[in-house]
């Protein structure tokens, strides 16, 4: 397909998506499409109302325009779990059927304060506190979807979420299919995953290796404030089984996010830092530690494009692809192990696809293929560090 | 399967009604006793005497010869290499199906496990009109799921129960009993039934569990044995559970069932237990032969009425398999087909005359223009355009390792 567009002539033309918490002040946002979904008249089947609701799937903001004073900024500031938190209560408010499931969110409110509140204001059986049984909640989870409800499920962190494999992979991901299309599974599965400080081995897992071959679920990776709502509307919107990953040093960014309601695409990718000279593809967590990479390679007179693909299942070729073709070199930068890590599947995807257009292999970096150390010196040597990705970048580079 | 076949296919009870109306005879309730009374745990057992009906009783042996015919056949076309895969039968334990349909409306949801895979659509095995969510592959899995519907029902105040069935093998899964304790402490409406076959595939139920009687392992959750061999016990034993459960939580029903064949169709069924234990069975308990005797006792019909039932059944049952042989293998295309439900994402059409230009915004005009005027190439692109962003993309199908 990609010698088809070729011989088309399609031009490695990329857009930059104007991203709400870019911070570069001026951006040029040229002729974007807003993108309409299909779907926009927004049926609710319980009250057989029409909802109109804009669905933007790539949402420009306009402050790019309107650099004014801080206090005639448009939006409202909030930290990561509570932009989780806002986009779960309009979802729960939009549909009666959305519940969630999972340790200490009811009472508790959460045991990263995403689902503080919640229950006082919409009961016990809705913002359910289960018993430490990962297996069962989540196969509870499973058959509640086949009735028509929408659960969400959290894990108190993704590494236990483990214990419901079984669930996930065969109930959840593949009964859409071996029911021949006739129950959908619209579950998300969301908690915290990822290196912390000091967590320990078994607290600091990174499950989206493991997840990513199960056929019929959807992974998306948050990192800030705007994408973490917008990604968690999208997610239990989806008729999809969708997993959604958040990592757990990220739940205190602030940032500035809009008033009015917006849904992000689950599928596609988010151009973080436009730039000439190399691809760097990164998630969640490491896409700070790029940024922090990229200050100083900007110094040093490297032009970086930075895409945090956000998608992890499936991978958005489309924006990559333009990024390939536009810089010819492809660094992925990621918290995963090594060994069968989203960077191999992403380094695979991409040789196959756009082969031709690389000038040098792709360089992955990620974490060792060790348990995280508790020791903090340890524990930061196995994941990627700012200064190893400038040197990659300047070796890919020469 | 043969559960499946019950619960969907719309029968044709014309032989029944024909012995019923050439007979005259009356609807009036016949009173019945179930072989053994209900033995219980933590609660008070239903009475032994279950009321029918003449039509009822028919109705009972054709469908418990319809499924006996039904695992039969299964068992030939495996063996002719027809269904592939696994393939459990059931015959033996017809009454448990039966005599739960009997208690229960289509709302009602049941799940349970054993899957056989045939040779096209795996469509067949789940039945969402029918309030049937599935035989699943992993055994034990299905019971938290049971709990899922059973919690949706709560959620949504609908009154009707949840019937999640396992088997004796799959009651020493873990999931079983925490789903047991969430259904406790939320008083779900969930009923799970031990259909209780004493064997594990290969390994007695002693082998296997350090407490066999399955219907006290709930603990704080009442208990009820049921005699699995006789329709009506079951059916006592399922109305007394929905009842219980719609207002009181969970409660388990052991189903003291047996079957004939092996697990599955590897299995001889001999190797772990011995042809005079099977045939025993066969002679004393064998449910259709329980009925049989009802009916002929009661005069409801003669030996005659019920062998050109048996022979209608059969029919019914070849006439079933013809068509499935004749119909189509699944296509290559359907591969990727219900992987993904569509979600969002921008869908361009297919027919060149559909096509919205503004979605060729994502390309320069000079591609449109190319597009538009080299016809074959163009329908190249919209095959390669013509594509949505949702999950199912064509790109990514072709291109996720």
């Amino acid at each position: 397909m990609a010698a088809m567009l070729r011989s088309v002539g399609v031009a490695s033309a990329s857009f930059p998506l104007a991203d709400h918490s870019n911070k570069l002040s001026t951006f040029s946002v040229c002729s974007l499409p807003v993108i309409r979904s299909e779907r926009s008249p927004i049926s609710d089947p319980i009250r057989g109302t029409r909802m109109t609701g804009k669905v933007i799937t790539k949402a420009v903001a306009a402050q790019a325009e309107n650099a004014a004073s801080a206090a005639s900024k448009p939006g409202h500031e909030l930290l990561l779990f509570e932009a989780l938190r806002e986009g779960l209560e309009e979802e729960m408010d939009r549909d009666p059927r959305v519940c969630v499931m999972g340790e200490d969110v009811g009472h508790y409110g959460g045991s990263y304060k995403v689902t503080k509140g919640l229950a006082d204001k919409y009961g016990d059986l809705r913002v359910l506190d289960t018993p430490i049984a990962e297996n069962s909640f989540t196969g509870m989870a499973v058959g509640a979807a086949m009735t028509g409800l929408r659960p969400i499920v959290e894990g108190m962190n993704m590494g236990f979420l483990l214990l419901a494999f079984n669930q996930i992979s065969d109930n959840c991901g593949m009964l859409h299919y071996t029911s021949g299309g006739q129950f959908t599974i619209p579950t998300v599965i969301r908690g915290p995953g990822g290196v912390g400080r000091q967590l320990g081995a078994e607290h600091s897992q990174r499950l989206e290796s493991y997840f990513q071959s199960i056929p019929g679920i959807q992974m998306v990776a948050c990192s800030t404030p705007y994408n973490a709502k917008g990604l968690m509307k999208a997610a239990i919107r989806s008729e999809n089984p969708v997993v959604l990953f958040e990592h757990v040093l990220l739940y205190n960014l602030k940032e500035r996010i809009p008033d009015e309601e917006y849904v992000l695409s689950l599928e596609e990718a988010e151009m973080v830092r436009p730039g000439e000279h190399v691809t760097i593809l990164t998630y969640s967590r490491m896409r700070y530690h790029v940024m922090q990479a990229a200050k100083t390679l900007v110094n040093k007179g490297y032009d970086p494009e930075v895409i945090d693909i956000r998608s992890l299942k499936p991978f958005d070729l489309y924006t990559i692809g333009n990024s390939v073709k536009k810089t010819h070199r492809v660094i992925i930068v990621e918290e995963c192990m090594r060994t069968g890590g989203i960077g191999a599947s992403l380094t695979a995807a991409i040789n196959e696809n756009f082969h031709d257009y690389l000038d040098a292999p792709i360089v992955c970096l990620s974490s060792q293929d060790v348990p995280t150390p508790y020791a903090g010196t340890l524990e930061e040597w196995t994941v990627v560090q700012p200064a190893q990705i400038v040197a990659a970048v300047e070796q890919i580079c020469q | 399967m043969a559960q499946l076949t019950h619960r969907t296919t719309a029968f044709q009870k014309t032989l029944s009604a024909a012995i019923l109306s050439t007979r005259h005879l009356s609807t009036s309730p016949i009173t019945v006793e179930t072989s053994v009374p209900f033995t219980a745990h933590n609660i008070d057992p239903p009475s032994r005497s279950v009321e029918t009906t003449p039509q009822e009783l028919l109705t009972f042996y054709r469908d418990m010869a319809l499924m006996r015919r039904m695992e039969i056949a299964a068992d030939s076309l495996y063996k002719s290499k027809l269904i592939r895969g696994f393939c459990h039968l059931y015959d033996g334990q017809e009454a448990v199906a039966v005599g739960m349909e009997a208690a229960i409306t289509k709302k009602d949801c049941i799940i349970t496990a054993r899957m056989f895979e045939g040779e096209g659509r795996f469509d067949a095995l789940y039945k969402k009109e029918g309030g049937f969510y599935g035989g699943h592959g992993i055994v034990g899995a299905q019971v938290p799921l049971g709990c899922g519907l059973a919690f949706a029902q709560k959620y949504s105040k609908d009154e009707n129960v949840t019937f999640a069935m396992y088997g004796d093998g799959a009651a020493n899964q873990g999931q079983l009993f925490e789903a047991l304790n969430m259904a406790a402490l939320w008083d779900l409406p969930a009923i799970l039934v031990c259909e209780n076959n004493h064997y594990g595939m290969g390994t007695a139920e002693w082998r296997a569990a350090k407490s066999p009687a399955y219907y006290k392992r709930g603990d704080y959750v009442p208990g009820l044995k049921v005699d699995g061999m006789d329709a009506f016990a079951v059916k006592q034993a399922c109305k007394f559970a929905k009842e219980h459960a719609l207002k009181n939580g969970p409660i388990i029903l052991e189903m003291d069932t047996y079957r004939y064949h092996g697990h599955s169709m590897s299995d001889p069924g001999s190797t772990y237990r011995t042809r005079d234990e099977i045939s025993g069975v066969r002679q004393e308990r064998d449910p259709i032969e329980r009925i049989r005797k009802l009916i002929l006792s009661h005069d409801l019909a003669t030996e005659k009425e019920l062998k050109d039932t048996e022979k209608e059944v059969r029919k019914e049952v070849d006439e079933a398999i013809a068509k499935a042989k004749e119909s189509p293998l699944p296509d290559p295309s359907e591969l990727f087909t219900n992987v993904y439900v569509k979600g969002y994402g921008v869908e361009l059409n297919k027919s060149l005359l559909e096509l919205d230009l503004t979605n060729l915004s994502r390309f320069s005009v000079e591609q449109s223009l190319v597009l538009f005027s080299n016809i074959k190439l163009t329908l190249l692109v919209i095959d390669c355009i013509s594509q949505s962003f949702g999950a199912d993309r064509k790109e990514l199908r072709a291109v996720l390792p």
